[in-house]
């Protein structure tokens, strides 16, 4: 399978392992600690600083670093939440059926109708903008689309006569949901995965960059750009290049999910 | 004929109710979030007699139905309350700055709109070919990088090096139109290559599925040019999906002009709610937070709306 693939899908491969590698080990690659300051404000890149150093003076090379870590991870996070809670609530809707489904659908569109972002600024200007308030208020409002996807797919599959047979045997809704409409879900499910992860990240990155998401001295690639985006007006381009590592992993993501769809879809042009 | 009106008027009444009911969820949520927002906003000044002062401020010891009758009495006449930062009327405040943000919007529609389209059919004529596969890789590309990156490299490129737009965007009303336009170019710029490429790819999308269709092949072998079939007879086909499109780029322009008023220091009202947000200014955020979602709540139904309208097998329900 992974010969076949077309030269972008490993292009987007090869990103989106780079990117876990350094998240994972990365107390092991970074060179300085997170938060030190070691050199001068906006140093240029040398042997000692790799990337340079930010505007505190802090080895860029390893807030990057730390950086990866603490946004892919966010995200992550986040993005599994969002999609236990649509999927389920989805699945349960579809199965259901009845006024269950009036009734989630009804409130979901609710909330779709608002802009996400000012919703989730809105949220933030109260509760403020420590770490379990910006997953659970980002899972909350992502999960209205994973829900809709996940409730289109459920109503495809539950018409089947397996699942009709499955409820003639008198399993529960749960059984139904695990065994029968779950694995025939996975594939457009696993590419909505990759699809929100990218929405979420991109999302997360946005509200830090405007102050309002991870707070220093957290490193995160949004934050850095932020902070760093005096250096422009020097004409120190270090502000693109946390910019720049957010754009390649989102693109990497997009390109595996483009070549899973295809693969899933079975359409060759 | 009726039958369309009448649809029409059943989409405004739910997208009214809708409205309706997210000003409730505004106004009560800062209600139905855990912690007392009193003591939350006034942090470490949290004494009893600054608690009670701010609750009187916001009228939180008034139950809650009049609260909220009263606060929607006010806005409708256009009393937003008072800014918790400077003590200003809000109104005063959102009132120009929300009209900067719509002149922004439409600039940049002005210019994506029929951008996106021309691409788009230009993607379709010459579908994969090279020009479309690059086409088609830019605008992925855009579609994938965060909006302040494309705004940085947009100001390295034309404000620190080339040094013909500026970086910030400030305008008065002593500027005329022309130097209001200069002002504005790159965050409309940035705004641009974001929207078109959604626009762009759907268009192309749409126009090909168009092509499709059997008339089309009728007007092939009747031997017409392809540019034209595409320009005359494809593309008014696929106006539907097309206006749906735009109509839907357009709502998110309202949430994505905020991170382009904030990297270029914009005056509107997206820099405004960022701003609030952070220095917890609730009723500022409130009315702000409440225009934006009407804003993108009736273009939404503008969407709709249009598509029905182009689309006769829409109609039914």
């Amino acid at each position: 399978m992974l010969k076949k693939s077309p030269l972008s899908a490993r292009i987007g491969l090869i990103i989106v392992l780079v990117n876990c590698m350094v998240a994972i080990f990365a107390p092991v690659i970074a060179p300085y600690g997170e938060t030190s300051v070691v050199g001068e404000v906006w140093e240029s890149f040398s042997s000692e600083f790799y990337l340079g150093t930010d505007h505190l003076g802090r080895d860029l090379f390893t807030r990057m670093v730390y950086g990866a870590r603490n946004t892919i991870v966010l995200a992550f996070l986040t993005t599994a939440i969002s999609f236990l809670l649509g999927t389920s609530l989805g699945f349960i809707a579809a199965t259901k059926g009845g006024w269950i489904d009036q009734i989630f659908s009804r409130i979901i569109d609710i909330f779709m109708a608002f802009p996400t972002l000012i919703f989730a600024l809105m949220i933030l200007s109260v509760m403020g903008s420590s770490i379990p308030v910006l997953i659970f208020t980002i899972a909350l409002l992502d999960s209205t689309r994973v829900y809709r996807l996940s409730r289109a797919v459920a109503m495809d599959i539950e018409v089947n006569e397996f699942v009709e047979a499955a409820r003639l045997r008198g399993e529960g809704l749960w059984w139904i949901m695990r065994y029968e409409i779950l694995p025939n879900a996975m594939p457009p499910l696993v590419a909505e995965f990759g699809l929100r992860f990218c929405f979420v990240f991109l999302f997360i990155a946005s509200l830090s960059f405007l102050g309002l998401g991870l707070q220093p001295p957290l490193a995160d690639w949004g934050g850095m750009v932020r902070e760093n985006a005096g250096a422009i007006t020097f004409g120190i381009y270090i502000p693109l290049l946390p910019a720049a590592a957010i754009a390649i992993l989102t693109v990497g993501v997009n390109l595996i999910v483009d070549w899973f769809l295809h693969l899933s879809s079975g359409l060759h042009e | 004929m009726k039958n369309v009106f009448l649809l029409i008027f059943k989409r405004t009444l739910a997208s009214l109710l809708t409205v309706f009911v997210i000003s409730l969820i505004i106004f009560v949520g800062v209600e139905l979030l855990p912690g007392d927002v009193a003591e939350t906003v006034l942090g470490q000044s949290a004494t009893p007699e600054t608690v009670k002062a701010f609750r009187q401020e916001l009228k939180l010891d008034l139950p809650p139905h009049i609260r909220y009758g009263t606060w929607l009495r006010d806005f409708i006449q256009g009393d937003f309350g008072n800014s918790l930062a400077n003590g200003r009327p809000v109104s005063g405040l959102i009132g120009w700055r929300f009209a900067n943000t719509l002149f922004l919007a439409l600039t940049t529609a002005v210019i994506a709109v029929p951008l996106a389209v021309f691409l788009g059919m230009m993607a379709a004529f010459y579908r994969n070919t090279f020009f479309d596969k690059a086409i088609s890789v830019t605008t992925l590309s855009f579609i994938s990088f965060p909006e302040f990156f494309i705004a940085y490299i947009l100001i390295v490129l034309f404000s620190v090096h080339l040094n013909i737009f500026p970086s910030m965007a400030t305008i008065n009303e002593s500027m005329n139109i022309g130097a209001k336009i200069h002002a504005i170019l790159l965050p409309a710029l940035t705004l641009t290559c974001v929207v078109t490429a959604h626009m762009m790819r759907q268009t192309r999308a749409a126009i090909i599925n168009v092509l499709s269709s059997a008339y089309i092949e009728m007007a092939e072998l009747k031997g017409i040019k392809r540019l034209r079939i595409i320009i005359l007879h494809a593309f008014p086909n696929s106006l539907s999906p097309v206006i749906n499109v735009i109509a839907l780029n357009l709502a998110y322009l309202v949430v994505g002009v905020v991170i382009v008023e904030v990297v270029f220091v914009y005056p509107g009202l997206g820099q405004l709610l960022v701003d609030s947000v952070a220095k917890r200014d609730i009723p500022v955020v409130q009315a702000s937070g409440l225009i934006f979602a009407t804003a993108y709540i009736f273009l939404n139904l503008m969407a709709d709306v249009l598509s029905m309208l182009v689309n006769p097998r829409l109609r039914q329900t």
